[in-house]
């Protein structure tokens, strides 16, 4: 997990990924290299207090050389919430989140739907299936041009749909992912949704996914690319 | 090498939905203000730049502007030289 000042959700997904029986480490945001890890996630906060945009400053950590080195080389790279927002800002992921449409804070569970399993969070994951994960932001809002839009549904990137459109995201879009399915962005917060007891155990599905695929470190090749 | 203060305006781009402007200005009536529409929140950044030249002044600060201070996928950023 990449800690950059601000990031208020590492410990949550530390525990989360051990739960599942993973082993977690956290990496300081000032750190060059990441060691040698099989997943990166980008947890939620708001890394350098969202100033000027959020993940607008965190995108020029020192680690994040590396992290966009790992993406290239294929390694499962997943942002929650504001580690979305860092993707974005670091153009490793396409579009933007902007402020959410009723210009309200929202902090509720919503329900997502699974539309592709042909990413490092869904690999294995059902395709129709529906999951309660919980929301926490005012800039959630996934926004990008009409281009990358139809790209993204064309390529069977657009990872996660929200059944009910809290925060007016284009195309109801909770999750993207690269052209290589192993970087993901998703405004919901799995690590918020692991026992009855905080309202859902549906995040685990996802969290499992990606530790799935991080110990495999292989994905289901895509329609149309080549090997 | 001259010094320069500069003015970047950030704005929304055309189409990007701006809940924080429509908000402002669905609260001036009640303000009693009449009149006014199409209100776009944006954000200002004033600088100083040390540079031979305002051409090369410009150039660091539209640098600037495209790595930093506006996201392009959702914003405009406008320079201005003020000294």
């Amino acid at each position: 997990m990449v800690v950059f000042p601000g990031t208020n959700c590492e410990h949550d997904v530390v525990e989360a990924i051990e739960g599942l029986g993973g082993e977690a480490e956290l990496v300081w945001h000032a750190a060059t290299s990441l060691g040698s890890l099989d997943a990166v996630v980008l947890p939620g906060g708001f890394a350098h207090g969202d100033y000027l945009r959020p993940g607008a400053i965190a995108r020029f950590s020192p680690v994040m050389g590396a992290v966009s080195q790992f993406a290239q080389g294929g390694g499962p790279v997943v942002g929650i919430c504001n580690g979305f927002q860092v993707l974005t800002e670091a153009h490793l992921l396409p579009g933007a989140l902007q402020k959410n449409k009723g210009l309200i804070f929202l902090c509720q569970m919503t329900e997502l739907e699974v539309v592709s399993d042909r990413s490092a969070l869904t690999a294995g994951v059902e395709v129709g299936r529906r999951l309660r994960v919980p929301i926490n932001h005012f800039e959630g809002n996934y926004t990008a041009s009409a281009e990358t839009l139809r790209a993204l549904e064309a390529e069977g990137r657009v990872v996660l749909r929200y059944v009910g459109n809290p925060n007016g995201s284009v195309h109801d879009i909770a999750a993207v992912c690269n052209e290589g399915g192993n970087v993901v962005g998703l405004m919901p917060h799995p690590e918020r949704a692991t026992s009855e007891l905080l309202g859902s155990p549906d995040g685990l599905v996802l969290l499992r996914a990606l530790l799935g695929t991080a110990a495999s470190s292989s994905l289901a090749p895509r329609a149309g690319a080549s090997a | 090498m001259a010094n320069f203060e500069v003015l970047v305006e950030v704005q929304l781009r055309p189409g990007i939905s701006d809940p924080q402007g429509a908000t402002i200005e669905r609260a001036l009536p009640a303000l009693g203000f009449a009149g006014i529409s199409e209100i776009r929140a944006g954000k200002a950044f004033r600088l100083h730049v040390d540079a031979p030249d305002e051409g090369e002044a410009r150039r660091v600060v539209n640098e600037l502007c495209a790595r930093l201070l506006a996201n392009p996928v959702i914003e405009d950023a406008t320079v201005s030289v003020v000294r």
